[in-house]
């Protein structure tokens, strides 16, 4: 028999596995021009050089390329940039990394295109250039954008608590490292897109695979001095985004492809290679640590710095990094803190937004740390996580104090609970042969929302259509992560319709910045939780409205008699009742629209620190996590296989747990690629994992089963008690596996990914096998 | 040059370039639910059945396609009727961004047909080439064997699949 499982499933889900769903591209008009950007770099082997040139002869000469653009023919700024507008649409002098763009074609098919892209000659003068963070800082090293203050220190940054350095003077025991960590791919399988068209009354009307349409059109108009309002953008389901689609891709592109087409729509697509060429990347960081603690495992005092390769352009790194300092010292208590921050340029990939934003590159350091206290103090890991983890009205590194929900140390115990935790001794030393096995664990956090210094916001529209249905205007893209789906459970709660007996109860309309109303992006697990509760503010205004409205139908004189059901308005005690489509026909059309809007709570009282950054410090909202690893190395090969992973998540209240496991086992599956084999490379800024053949990412052959265990909490500020649970997934694995894999070989592999070539060269460091732990 | 055949149980007659690529003709008449994900056969978002065997259209010319049985995601079943293993995806939560979920459910149709009982190792394996990068793989690959199982126990033994497509 075939057991329906019993709640319904995701309102997207049947849609997008009969591939009945339709993406950006699948919206694109058959008449529609291509347009493709010129990026030289790569093939000239040039990261940053002077534009002398670009010869657009032999490409205008292409049968079916219309028109050749540069940077002398964009209006405006011709900078773009989500809060630093540093980045060009089109490069005119300078190109600062080998992705940048010199000229965009715009041709009659993508066959004339890729001709045309061919055809054209670029002359570009090598400059020199720097390609890592401490090179860059050097006096007299070259400038990836000679007018900016700083030189290539975009931003200077420090966090402090107490007095960290006397603090770790006195303290007891003293452990230090230094990690670094990667440059890491988004990947999404859908690759950056879009399309276009100038409508006659001077409307550009855009379709485009993003993470913030509503702040697009101010990211395009800034750039192409265009009316923000007369840019309209549809955002359909994305697939994939995970940050790399927060910030313009397309956008600016494409929209001055669609400025130069007389009215006929474009599209731009970009192949798995530009993808990633031009792309974002996490940034690549280096960490040096101290961390002091008391005899007993008390954590006293932390210095750290910090520094964060944004590449050629800042995107949101100063953000990243932002965020990064913020959970520099783990979840933990630690009185006293030092935290340096430095994001620099480098001739290297553009870094920007990933899923966990700053924070994954800083847990394997604070988690690496623990466990070398743990070690010097022969303390169980898990004991002295548990003994230092935040608890409700703690204060957190930053100085915040913790009023929101807080059950990290719920995460733990799970993990100290489980099988897989109680009988790792045994477990391990049943190793086969040439075989060694190891288990490891991680502590983690991610802050929710966009901090102090920007409204984190959202405007929900709802609407009782003539069909008597729902409709939730979503503003905020859904990138696969469920939110939509999400809006439709939360708004069928509160108007108690059921969408397992009516699915067209709730319909959902993807952002339209022409019908929704304004909201921010959809990133910084922000997503349900801001939108969420204004939509659930929608839905109470329309409960109130359809009750009050049906009491007339009815003749009810007080509308506490009446019940919102599915599909009609009740009178319990007459058994009287009007369906909901009399009552749409009821109301006129403004009538029947309700708006609600929410705006996150912040941090009061900040702590006086952090003053360089502008937007985004402190947060006040955490989701937590605690991750168990258990791994077996190969003592021929160096590889790594992930026996079992297991996450346990705070994220408030579960709404729908397939949803909540979805997001657990994703950013897992995500961080356990980071941490073992998407190794990143590049050479002088030249990207040496060119396509999917190269820049790997894990298959359903790379991963175990991943185990989510929901801590049940409560957010008393989310709707219906739920946080933000998309990010800290993310955070665990690469911290977790170092730790899996010292257990199992006795070496801490401070340098990510743990590739097979690392951990042959730790192994061979160190035979015969030694054990730290016992 | 012209040609024809089967495309999700209907004749189709197409002309084609002959340097055209068949992920290129399939999406041009209409067969949107075949995705490109990197156009270079790593990514399996193309994946579609020709004459019941996994191929990926990125990699087929279009005149490849001359004569077979096609069937793509929007084959094996719709919203209104899906296929068990579309349902099991739906109802197992392997479904996040849906981009790679058309060619999943291929790879995972022609797994069935010459494997229909398979372990989760197998559905690991025969969705090895499908890159997905939101799910972790966990429940697709708990979709794959639950359409296993109600599969093998439809009375009649309703088999995945192109077989049903003739």
């Amino acid at each position: 028999m075939h057991l329906r499982s019993s709640p319904p499933p995701r309102a997207d889900a049947l849609a997008k596995a009969t591939g009945a769903e339709r993406y950006v591209l699948d919206f694109a008009p058959a008449e529609c021009l291509s347009a493709g950007a010129y990026r030289p770099g790569a093939a000239l082997n040039i990261a940053h050089g002077r534009v002398l040139g670009v010869d657009a002869s032999a490409a205008l000469a292409v049968p079916g390329v219309l028109r050749v653009l540069t940077a002398a023919d964009v209006p405006g700024t011709n900078l773009q940039g989500i809060v630093h507008k540093d980045q060009p649409v089109l490069c005119g002098e300078v190109i600062r990394h080998a992705g940048d763009p010199v000229a965009l074609v715009l041709a009659e098919s993508a066959e004339s295109l890729r001709r045309g892209l061919a055809a054209l000659r670029a002359d570009i003068e090598p400059l020199p250039g720097v390609f890592d963070p401490e090179a860059a800082l050097k006096k007299d090293a070259p400038l990836v954008h000679p007018q900016h203050k700083g030189g290539n220190l975009l931003l200077g940054a420090r966090i402090e608590k107490g007095d960290a350095r006397a603090a770790l003077k006195n303290a007891p025991v003293v452990v230090r490292g230094e990690f670094s960590t990667p440059m890491q791919e988004h990947a999404f399988l859908e690759t950056q897109c879009g399309f276009a068209r100038l409508l006659p009354d001077g409307v550009l009307d855009m379709t485009v695979s993003t993470q913030a349409p509503f702040r697009d059109r101010f990211e395009i108009g800034h750039a192409l001095a265009l009316n923000p309002f007369k840019i309209r953008i549809r955002a359909p389901y994305l697939g994939g985004g995970f940050g790399g689609k927060d910030g313009a891709t397309v956008q600016c592109l494409l929209a001055l492809a669609a400025l130069n087409a007389a009215g006929r729509p474009v599209r731009m697509s970009w192949e798995r290679e530009e993808s990633i060429l031009a792309g974002y990347k996490r940034h690549a960081v280096h960490l040096r640590y101290t961390l002091g603690a008391e005899r007993d495992g008390t954590l006293l005092a932390l210095s750290c710095r910090l520094t964060y390769d944004t590449g050629a352009y800042a995107h949101l790194g100063c953000e990243v990094m932002e965020l990064g300092m913020e959970h520099a010292a783990g979840p933990y208590r630690v009185p006293h803190t030092h935290i340096e921050g430095r994001c620099v340029y480098t001739n290297n990939p553009i870094a920007g937004a990933f899923r966990g934003f700053g924070v994954a590159q800083v847990s394997p350091a604070f988690e690496g740390l623990m466990d070398a206290l743990a070690a010097k103090l022969c303390l169980d890991p898990l004991e002295l996580r548990r003994k230092n983890a935040l608890l409700p009205g703690d204060e957190n590194c930053s100085g915040v104090t913790l009023t929101s929900s807080v059950h990290l140390a719920e995460c733990l115990d799970e993990l100290a609970a489980h099988p897989l935790w109680t009988t790792r001794q045994a477990w391990r030393a049943a190793a086969p042969r040439f075989t060694r096995r190891g288990v490891g664990l991680a502590a983690v956090f991610n802050g929710m929302g966009y901090g102090r210094g920007l409204a984190d916001m959202a405007i929900a529209k709802l609407e009782l259509t003539e069909a008597g249905e729902f409709l939730v205007y979503n503003s905020v893209a859904d990138m696969g992560q469920g939110n939509a789906a999400a809006f439709a459970l939360l708004a069928a709660q509160e108007l108690n319709q059921s969408l397992a007996e009516n699915p067209g109860a709730v319909r959902l309309l993807q952002p339209d910045t022409e019908r929704c109303h304004p909201s921010g992006s959809s990133s910084a697990g922000r997503t349900t939780y801001t939108f969420g509760n204004a939509l659930l503010k929608a839905c109470a205004a329309m409960r109130e409205k359809l009750l009050a409205r049906a009491a007339m139908a009815l003749f009810v004189d007080e509308t506490q008699a009446l019940e919102l059901a599915p599909g009609a308005v009740l009178h319990p005690a007459s058994g009287r009742s009007l369906p909901l489509t009399a009552l749409a026909r009821f109301l006129k059309r403004d009538d029947r629209v309700c708006v609600g809007e929410f705006l996150m709570p912040v941090a009061q009282d900040p702590p006086d620190t952090g003053r360089a950054f502008q937007i985004g410090f402190p947060h006040l909202f955490f989701s937590y996590g605690a991750h168990l690893a258990r791994i077996e190395v190969d003592e021929l090969t160096g590889r790594v296989r992930v026996c079992d992973f297991l996450a346990a998540t705070d994220g408030g209240r579960v709404l729908d747990r397939s949803c909540f496991d979805q997001q657990a086992q994703g950013g897992a599956a995500q961080g356990i690629g980071y941490a073992l084999l998407e190794e990143f490379k590049t050479r002088g800024g030249l990207i040496q994992t060119a396509d999917l053949s190269t820049c790997l990412i894990p298959t359903a052959l790379d991963l175990p089963d991943i185990q989510s265990l929901a801590v049940d909490g409560h957010e008393p500020t989310g709707p219906r008690g739920l946080k933000g649970v998309g990010e800290v997934g993310l955070n665990g694995p690469a911290p977790a596996l170092a730790s899996a894999l010292e257990d199992a070989t006795g070496e801490r592999l401070r340098d990510f990914p743990l590739t097979p070539e690392r951990v042959l060269a730790a192994l061979n460091k160190r035979r015969p096998p030694s054990r730290r732990r016992a | 040059m012209k040609l024809s055949f089967t495309l999700n149980g209907v004749l189709v007659r197409a002309d084609a370039d002959p340097d055209e690529r068949a992920v290129d003709l399939l999406r041009d008449l209409g067969a949107l639910d075949v995705k490109e994900g990197c156009g270079t056969g790593e990514c399996g978002a193309c994946s579609v059945l020709v004459d019941g065997v996994h191929k990926l259209s990125c990699l087929l010319l279009a005149a490849q396609l001359a004569g077979r049985e096609l069937t793509t995601a929007a084959g094996l079943g719709t919203v209104a009727a899906p296929h068990p293993i579309q349902r099991a995806f739906a109802e197992h939560g392997a479904v996040q961004c849906g981009f790679c979920t058309p060619g999943m459910t291929i790879a995972a149709a022609a797994l069935l047909a010459r494997n229909p009982e398979p372990s989760r190792l197998d559905a690991r394996r025969a969705i090895s080439g499908n890159l997905c990068r939101c799910t972790g793989y966990v429940k697709i690959v708990d979709a794959v064997c639950a359409a296993a199982s109600e599969l093998s126990e439809a009375p009649g033994g309703e088999t995945p699949g192109a077989e049903d497509q003739a």
